[in-house]
């Protein structure tokens, strides 16, 4: 009874239509480039030209063609809502993209953002004409610190590897004040970690020491406490870590650490499965980023932009970025300065990603502190649902147990089907569900990792679980056309990436002219 | 919950399906003394009007750019955004994306992605272009550290004329990394020998244009110096709207033109989200940070795009990675993506020469004013005023007085000794009224 549950039942329409002249196929049309349709001599905003006047650009006024199209406000309007058509999105539904976390994104948040006294401020008019940016920045540290026990935040990192890099500069900076910066060199890192930890680790000048899992999918203190030494500087832990588990030795884990001499960095990208459940200070950390958009919903927006505040220990606390926070009484200002501080510098321009922070923040009044515990909640269970609910067909790389917010498959199930993890992935398309995260981690071979969050209704979950078992069966009784051709109804079959890559073609160029 | 759709029933139902008995049973990997027995010590959950009114409240503690006279640049601009940009964003198809993994179903975001790198290099007189990165700031770290791998030297020289906080940004960054870096002294008259200070063991020299202080300079000759001696020359532009009137960095000589995209499509946010716009020359492309979009086909032949060379990125190559960027501003981009494609070259050029004529009406106006003079021989939209006394303590006294009068140089160099420069930033926004009540509260200003 694969359909067993299934709140709809799906109609499969049989396709005999003509070709179209235009290639369009009625709401999937063919949207032309910018480049092909826009005219240089046109601009759809108007603009009235300055009063006569005497530039002063020192004779370095542009002289050649720039190259940009103009296109007129319905122009505009049409080419961006066809090709937003073209886009999957958390609002159209399921994205259960394990790790990446896809929740819900209110509209709330949007319009507070939008307010002009936070969208229309600048991050260098007088410090007394944005008190009330500076408040809800202290505000958002409050809850942050509140909600991990730790000591200090930094909010300027722009995206959560920006926040790896910051929680590491800090260690850097710790270790250097303790006149250690030439023996402790090496990062100790599960093999399991995000490409990210690594790559923080090599760019400041580390070299990374790999840390086995066991065959249970955790860290063990026997392993971590085989690869501390002198030389190290610290461990980069995820917890939930990559494979949807809680670390279960963690304590003693940032025990043995600490013990070494060394600092404890949490990657805290997964964050969101235990927000108002377990605070990370209790745990040992010293170190964690914190991804806004997937802990507190900011919106992903294709890619960005993201915000990644660190959370910092006592014993970190000192060495934290400029620009930070100082209250005076009822007066908010910003040290912008190092002079006077162990601050180990600036990472960026201005103070972060304020508009993000309101986002966040509106996030968190909205839930509240019980609130956020139960979206914590929800999300676990919603994954170990899902899990209980495939695990008789799908396969788990380190047997069947209690995940957090993921849930994490391989690809042995599929042995001999001749479909791999991707093509399980493309047929999803076909069946209006985004893919699940695929090959991440990639210590499990054919990885499949679900993160359904906590905004799914039962409705939703029981359709995507009975989706997922009717795609599983029938891979298992061999029809694979279906896998190895689809997607058959998205706007792009299968798009060539190796053809991409061997030769980038990255801009558009005008084309050739005719010779006569 | 509003956002929360599971019934009690169904969490029970669920609860018995997992064969768990409560829902902290999910958590007993956590150590039994960390799990936490209440709510902490927050607020509860609020309403929506509720959370609408304390943010609201918050929000009416600042002085909006636009509710005054509004001159405050140095890095960051106001500039008016149509409003079809701020709607097109909101569209759940481009907000509610995450990065395109599954091109198929992703061609919105990639089709702009390529739209956009085709305007950034466009634009920047380069070759490529990335999908954007953090901010401007950022971009020049980056910057520098990719001409640390071309070269394979690890020394750069910094002009006097950087954004400071792009410098120290810089700074941070190779201090940790353990390059070697190299920053020269603030440079309000533009007059610092950049050429004279070239040596070959520099793996780049980092040059803004305008620089902090506005000024323009011609950067053929440093290109050709640098050329010859190996160097890759790095310029920094803070104001791209700039290039729509100033010749563009490619066509000068730039290896690597980094820059701050905000003022094209995207507000003044209090200092992010940010965009920062990468554009290079082709043979560098395999060392570039970031992320990529490049045009490919699909099964049926049909042109789609998918992002492309990530063997450099982290996910793939880990420690040896280009760099540990794992994201972009996506959404940013496609915000510049949109206001430049409705302004088009014809309204570039023309937006850039409102901004240009703003700024030269403002200054003129001020060189005849007492107390007051124009450091700057050539500029676009931002020049430096030298004042009498504190530049800090005319800002404040002019804010009081209900204009927002610009930048103190002391603010971002505060041992510099500068303590009388003033950075001024005119845009399109601005008008005549706002530039004579800018005269008037500075004189008065000047004379308390």
């Amino acid at each position: 009874m694969n359909s067993e549950g299934r709140p709809t039942q799906p109609q499969i329409a049989t396709p005999l239509a003509p070709q179209t002249f235009t290639g369009a196929r009625a709401l999937q049309i063919h949207e032309a480039l910018i480049f092909d349709t826009g005219r240089l001599d046109f601009t759809g905003v108007d603009l009235d030209p300055p009063k006569p006047f005497t530039p002063r650009l020192g004779g370095l006024e542009r002289k050649s063609e720039i190259g940009l199209p103009g296109l007129s406000e319905p122009e505009t309007m049409r080419h961006y809502v066809r090709l937003s058509q073209k886009n999957y999105a958390i609002d159209m539904g399921p994205y259960p993209l394990g790790s990446c976390t896809m929740k819900h994104n209110p509209r709330l948040n949007e319009k507070m953002a939008r307010l002009p006294g936070f969208a229309d401020i600048h991050p260098l008019q007088p410090v007394s004409t944005v008190q009330g940016a500076l408040a809800l920045m202290e505000e958002l540290a409050d809850w942050l610190l509140k909600l991990t026990n730790m000591d200090a935040v930094a909010l300027t990192p722009k995206a959560g590897a920006h926040g790896e890099m910051c929680g590491m500069m800090a260690i850097k900076a710790a270790i250097s004040a303790r006149g250690e910066a030439e023996t402790r060199k090496v990062v100790l890192a599960p093999e399991s970690a995000h490409g990210t930890n690594p790559a923080t680790a090599a760019a400041l000048g580390f070299s990374v020491r790999a840390v086995p899992a066991g065959a249970d999918g955790l860290v063990h203190p026997e392993a971590v406490a085989a690869a501390l030494g002198p030389d190290v500087a610290a461990i980069m832990l995820t917890n939930p870590n990559t494979c949807g588990l809680f670390e279960r030795d963690i304590v003693e884990i940032a025990r043995l650490v600490h013990e070494a001499g060394a600092y404890f960095y949490c990657d805290g990208a997964n964050f969101n499965a235990i927000v108002g459940k377990v605070r990370p200070g209790d745990l040992g950390v010293d170190a964690m980023h914190i991804n806004l958009h997937k802990t507190f919903s900011t919106p992903h927006g294709g890619g960005g932009p993201g915000a990644g505040p660190v959370v910092l220990s006592s014993r970190l606390a000192p060495f934290a970025p400029v620009p930070f926070l100082k209250r005076e009484g009822d007066r908010l200002t910003l040290v912008e300065e190092t002079e006077g501080t162990q601050s180990f510098g600036r990472m960026a321009a201005f103070h972060g990603q304020m508009g993000m922070f309101v986002r966040a923040l509106a996030y968190m009044l909205s839930h509240g502190a019980d609130g956020l515990a139960k979206a914590s909640e929800d999300a676990v269970l919603a994954a170990n649902y899902v899990r209980v609910c495939l695990n008789d067909l799908f396969s788990s790389p380190f047997g069947d147990r209690i995940c957090m917010h993921e849930v994490l498959f391989d690809d042995r199930w599929l042995k001999d089907t001749g479909i791999t993890t991707l093509d399980f992935a493309k047929a999803m398309i076909d069946e209006g569900i985004h893919p699940m995260t695929v090959y991440f981690p990639l210590v499990v071979h054919g990885a499949m990792l679900i993160e359904p969050t906590e905004s799914e209704s039962i409705v939703s979950l029981t359709l995507f679980i009975a989706t997922l078992r009717d795609l599983a069966i029938r891979a298992l009784r061999g029809e694979t056309e279906r896998f190895l051709g689809a997607p058959y109804y998205a706007p792009r079959k299968r798009l060539d990436e190796t053809a991409a890559a061997r030769k980038p073609v990255l801009r558009w160029t005008p084309p050739e002219p005719i010779e006569d | 919950m509003r956002y929360l759709p599971l019934s009690l029933q169904e969490r029970d139902d669920m609860l018995l399906r997992i064969g768990a008995a409560a829902i902290d049973d999910l958590y007993a990997d956590a150590p039994r003394d960390a799990l936490l027995k209440g709510p902490l010590d927050l607020p509860l959950r609020k309403t929506e009007p509720e959370v609408e009114r304390r943010l609201a409240a918050l929000a009416a503690k600042n002085v909006a750019a636009g509710a005054a006279p509004f001159f405050v640049g140095a890095g960051a601009y106001k500039h008016h955004v149509p409003a079809t940009v701020d709607h097109l964003i909101q569209r759940s198809e481009f907000l509610t994306a995450y990065t395109p993994y599954q091109p198929e179903i992703s061609q919105g975001t990639l089709q702009v992605l390529f739209e956009f790198q085709t305007q950034v290099a466009n634009l920047t007189g380069m070759e490529v272009a990335n999908a954007s990165m953090y901010d401007g700031s950022t971009a020049t770290a980056e910057a520098i550290l990719m001409a640390h791998r071309v070269t394979r030297r690890r020394k750069a020289l910094l002009s006097g004329g950087l954004h400071p906080h792009y410098a120290e940004t810089a700074r941070t960054l190779s201090d940790m990394a353990e390059d070697e870096i190299a920053i020269l002294p603030p440079d309000p008259r533009a007059s610092e020998d950049l050429i004279g200070a070239l040596d070959s063991g520099l793996s780049c020299v980092v040059v803004q244009n305008p620089d902090f202080f506005g000024n323009l300079r011609d950067l053929t000759p440093l290109a050709e110096a640098c050329r010859a001696k190996g160097v890759l020359l790095v310029v920094v532009v803070t104001e791209i709207l700039s290039l729509g009137l100033v010749e563009a960095p490619g066509t000068m000589g730039a290896d690597i033109v980094v820059g701050e995209g905000q003022s094209i499509g995207n507000g003044l946010n209090f200092g992010g989200p940010y965009l920062g716009l990468f554009a290079t020359r082709e043979k560098y492309l395999r060392q570039t940070p970031g992320r990529l979009c490049g045009q490919t086909v699909d099964a049926d032949g049909r042109r789609g795009f998918v992002l492309t060379l990530s063997t450099r990125e982290q996910h793939i190559r880990r420690e040896k990675a280009t760099s540990n960027i794992c994201t972009n501003s996506g959404l940013c981009a496609l915000a510049f993506s949109i206001h430049m494609a409705m302004l088009g070259e014809t309204g570039l050029k023309q937006l850039a020469l409102i901004n240009h004529a703003n700024a030269v009406s403002l200054a003129e106006a001020l060189e005849k004013t007492s107390g007051v003079e124009v450091l700057n021989r050539s500029f676009f939209n931002e020049f430096t005023l030298r004042v009498k006394g504190s530049a800090a303590q005319v800002v404040e006294g002019m804010a009081e007085r209900g204009v927002l009068a610009g930048v103190p140089v002391s603010r971002l160099l505060p041992k510099a000794g500068l303590d009388d420069l003033l950075l001024v930033a005119s845009s399109e926004v601005n008008t005549d009224e706002d530039r004579a009540a800018f005269v008037t509260a500075l004189t008065e200003e000047l004379r308390a």
